[in-house]
């Protein structure tokens, strides 16, 4: 079923079930947001994307990455409200994450060069403060990895992210989707010739058969070949090796 | 008896019940509510049956333990039938002199009959004490008369008999019946229950569930608690009824861990209502079949949140989701789930029972019916008081509630919990409904309301609040987790002398975006203490920032306690001063050390003589 609706009086098509915020990136419409991945279910938490959305001639601010897409009504991205209430937001993230780059570029845009609030005190080791909170990682590992390695602890200003009581985690395969996936880039992982860490554990590495350099990790690629539909031999070269073998024989038909 | 196999049978067993339980016989009920029971009524239940049998009326008297009479302030209550006189602060040591002169020859024993703290006179009968006599107790009435935890209690005075007619109703009409009646959402927001169960009873699918909402988290709100804990049936058949509405074979109540009472009589009441056939298969003989599981909660304040408290059922962490679909369509697991709490499932038997035209007789016309409030805090008799809807804050404080104690007078009322606003003496003669209370910056909430007297700093109230909020938000969302934080900050810095002007500006200016962009109701109204309190007590704040003064003598970083000439030397102060700073001999004027005093205000609580000042 098509729905058909307005975007700052622009009218718009979407399927349904798509959420606003994805419909209107596609028609070009800029929208900030750092908690939302087309892959993963939405969330609302960043708050970032509050957008004005009119229905049955009521309207209010809300998020629109987990608002799903409406017959008839009508979203307006950019007010001088919604942007006073971004900035705000940004000025809060900027206090809880003062050394996240994309957090500072962002902010920049609506103006937000420093916060008025107290920037969160640096770590005794002297860790980052990148982390907002935004769950992409929780959310990846548990509906796309399906790992489930990850958890939010804590409570309020106390909230958290990683292993569930910060032990190592046994559900975790080291595929490393969390840090990708991350917005600030804040995941830390290190990768060496022979070995993964991430998340406090240590995994052993699969290197390619056709050009040695390793690529995934054992437990990965256990994982994959017990629940997934692939043979082992498939995991014994690297993605990029089947790329040139595989357009190697395109080749061969082409002539 | 077994099942009870139709509304028949059920009928010619309430008759049978109905006679053993004749009006003229004696009965000793004892409030064994979690209030009474902090101050022993356990220990003066057990008394009671001792002494009874003891002085041979162990027949001819029942002794019942009953849930809350909401007379806390005066616990513990034992209410004497038929003559129904009421006894006050009762101990276990004067046990055997009430059941040899009042219980055995009705003689009224006058220091346990209730005096009034205002006008000085005693009332012996319950409904003669101003408490009770200004209350229309439609649903906390009954805790009086009922042991929670035997269901013959409830069925002999009326009990499933709405149950009874809604099943030869069909569902259509009950739902027509609640729509009419208007019930309102006890929970807090005032959603009419009629348009939630027909939204549910609409949606598509193959499975419905109902829930009942125990979540009751508000700092001093006890409402629910002692509805569960002292007619569970009351709730339990308001469920059926809307399951039966909706369609729904499943039911959950949810309810906080740190209830134990409540969950101890939750249980025995499934228990004996499955025995009866009010629940399970094939109900009353109609084929509609239904069950309730009970779910307990951790006590985060968050999952009564009506989405995080689903989310939790479903095993899950709980932390509340979008609404933009809403749970009556897609709920628990997916499905369309009917959410109401605890007080809003007990008014659905009345309604039923009396009928829709005689409950919209009851309150005002937006807000039929009563409403529980837990009154608290300075005022003279605390406890749960069950008003109609539209009484004024001046009736439920002055007239229930007996004013202010130790003479002091009312600054504010706090309605609706944690996130509601704080009204001011301007606002005592507004009616108490759904709507004007949200009109005037508050709101219903579930139906606490705290009183302050000009003791109260309205700052470190709304620090107060905020600091229970900032705890309390689950955070998941930016705007509640790190803007109520950082509203706390800044009322801290108030607090603490260290405000600006700027500093309220940025209060002002945050709060709007948190009560704008926050993801659940926890976050939108989280602002309400700090804005309300600015709204009306702005000079409060004013004088903090500017003069660093705190008016109300609380905030510790802004005061001096100092000893006046008012001062007799009498030593009190002396001795009970913590830190020992205070110096002064006998019938010489006392002085306080102002550098290493502690500002803890013990002085000035016991000084007989008001002459310790704060300033």
């Amino acid at each position: 079923m098509t729905v058909k609706f307005k975007i700052d009086g622009v009218s718009v098509e979407a399927a349904e079930g798509a959420s606003v915020l994805d419909v209107a990136r596609r028609y070009g419409f800029e929208i900030p947001s750092l908690c939302h991945h087309e892959a993963v279910t939405p969330y609302g938490a960043c708050r970032l994307c509050l957008v004005e959305i009119a229905k049955g001639g009521r309207k209010k601010l809300t998020t629109c990455c987990n608002y799903e897409v409406l017959e008839g009504i009508s979203v307006v991205t950019d007010t001088p409200e919604i942007r006073r209430h971004r900035a705000m937001v940004l000025e809060l993230i900027l206090a809880e994450a003062p050394d996240a780059e994309p957090v500072r570029r962002l902010a920049a845009e609506y103006g937000v060069r420093t916060t008025r609030f107290p920037a969160k005190p640096k770590g005794e080791a002297g860790e980052k403060r990148d982390c907002i909170l935004c769950g992409l990682c929780v959310r990846v590992c548990s509906e796309i990895v399906e790992a489930n390695a990850l958890t939010f602890n804590g409570r309020g200003e106390k909230r958290g992210v990683g292993t569930p009581y910060h032990e190592a985690s046994d559900q975790c395969i080291g595929c490393a989707s969390c840090a990708s996936v991350c917005p600030t880039g804040c995941i830390e992982v290190k990768d060496t010739a022979d070995a993964r860490e991430i998340w406090g554990r240590k995994f052993g590495v699969v290197r390619c058969e056709s050009c040695g350099a390793p690529f995934m990790t054992e437990a990965h690629r256990d994982r994959a070949v017990a629940d997934g539909p692939l043979p082992a031999e498939y995991f014994k070269t690297c993605p990029a090796c089947k790329r040139k073998a595989l357009s190697g024989r395109f080749a061969a038909v082409g002539a | 008896m077994g099942k009870i196999g139709s509304p028949k049978e059920l009928q010619s067993y309430r008759e049978g019940l109905a006679k053993k339980r004749s009006d003229s016989k004696k009965v000793v009920a004892v409030c064994c509510g979690t209030g009474c029971n902090a101050s022993g009524a356990r220990k003066v239940a057990a008394a009671f049956a001792e002494e009874l049998e003891k002085q041979g009326l162990g027949e001819q008297v029942e002794l019942r333990p009953t849930g809350c009479h909401g007379f806390c302030e005066r616990g513990t209550l034992v209410l004497m039938h038929p003559e129904e006189t009421l006894y006050q602060r009762v101990k276990p040591e004067d046990v055997a002199e009430i059941v040899s002169k009042t219980v055995a020859k009705g003689e009224v024993l006058e220091k346990h009959v209730y005096d009034d703290p205002v006008t000085g006179e005693k009332h012996v009968k319950e409904h003669e004490i101003p408490f009770y006599k200004h209350q229309n107790r439609l649903i906390l009435g009954k805790n009086g008369a009922i042991d929670p935890t035997k269901i013959d209690d409830y069925v002999a005075l009326g009990g499933y008999g709405a149950l009874s007619k809604a099943l030869s109703m069909g569902p259509e009409r009950v739902l027509d019946e609640v729509k009419r009646a208007n019930v309102r959402g006890r929970g807090g927001g005032g959603f009419p229950a009629g348009r939630k169960w027909e939204t549910c009873r609409n949606a598509p699918a193959d499975k419905r569930y109902v829930i009942c909402n125990a979540d009751e988290g508000d700092p001093g709100a006890f409402m629910d608690r002692s509805v569960l804990e002292g007619n569970p049936h009351a709730v339990i058949e308001g469920m059926i009824i809307g399951a039966y509405t909706v369609g729904s074979d499943e039911g959950y109540v949810y309810v906080r861990h740190e209830y134990p009472l409540a969950v101890e009589r939750l249980t025995i009441a499934l228990e004996q209502a499955r025995e009866k056939g009010f629940l399970g298969k094939d109900i009353l003989g109609t084929g509609f079949s239904f069950d309730i599981k009970i779910n307990r909660g951790g006590g985060a304040f968050v999952c009564g949140e009506s989405t995080a408290l689903m989310t939790s059922i479903e095993g899950k962490v709980g932390e509340p989701r979008a609404k933009h679909i809403h749970t009556v369509v897609a709920g628990l697991w997916g499905k369309p789930t009917n959410l109401n709490n605890v007080e809003t499932w007990a008014n659905i038997p009345l309604v039923i029972e009396k009928g829709a035209d005689w409950y919209t007789s009851i309150g005002t016309k937006g807000s039929p019916g009563t409403k529980i409030f837990s009154l608290v805090g300075k005022v003279n008799n605390t406890g749960l008081v069950e008003a109609p809807m539209g009484m004024t804050l001046r009736q439920i404080i002055f007239d229930i509630g007996g004013g202010i104690p130790k003479g002091g007078a009312f600054k504010a009322v706090q309605t609706g919990g944690p996130s509601g606003g704080c009204l001011p003496a301007e606002k005592l003669d507004i009616p108490v409904d759904f709507d004007t209370l949200v009109e005037q910056g508050s709101m219903m909430g579930s139906g606490g309301m705290i009183v302050m007297d000009d003791r109260t700093c309205m700052v470190d109230v709304a620090k107060y609040f905020l600091g229970f909020l900032k705890f309390e938000s689950c955070g998941k969302c930016t705007t509640c987790r790190e803007g109520t934080r950082r509203l706390h900050e800044l009322v801290t810095e108030i607090a603490e002398g260290r405000g600006t002007p700027e500093t309220i500006a940025l209060i002002e200016e945050l709060a709007e975006t948190v009560k704008e962009g926050s993801l659940c109701a926890l976050g939108t109204t989280a602002v309400n203490p700090v804005r309300s309190t600015l709204q009306f007590f702005r000079d409060e704040y004013l004088a903090h920032v500017n003069e660093k003064r705190c008016p109300a003598g609380v905030c510790k970083a802004l005061i001096t306690y100092e000893i006046t000439d008012a001062c007799t030397g009498c030593m009190v102060c002396k001795k009970r001063c913590p830190e020992g700073v205070i110096s002064g001999d006998k019938k010489q004027k006392h002085v306080i050390d102002a550098k290493k005093c502690i500002k803890c205000g013990i002085c000035r609580d016991v000084c007989k003589f008001d002459a310790v000042r704060v300033y």
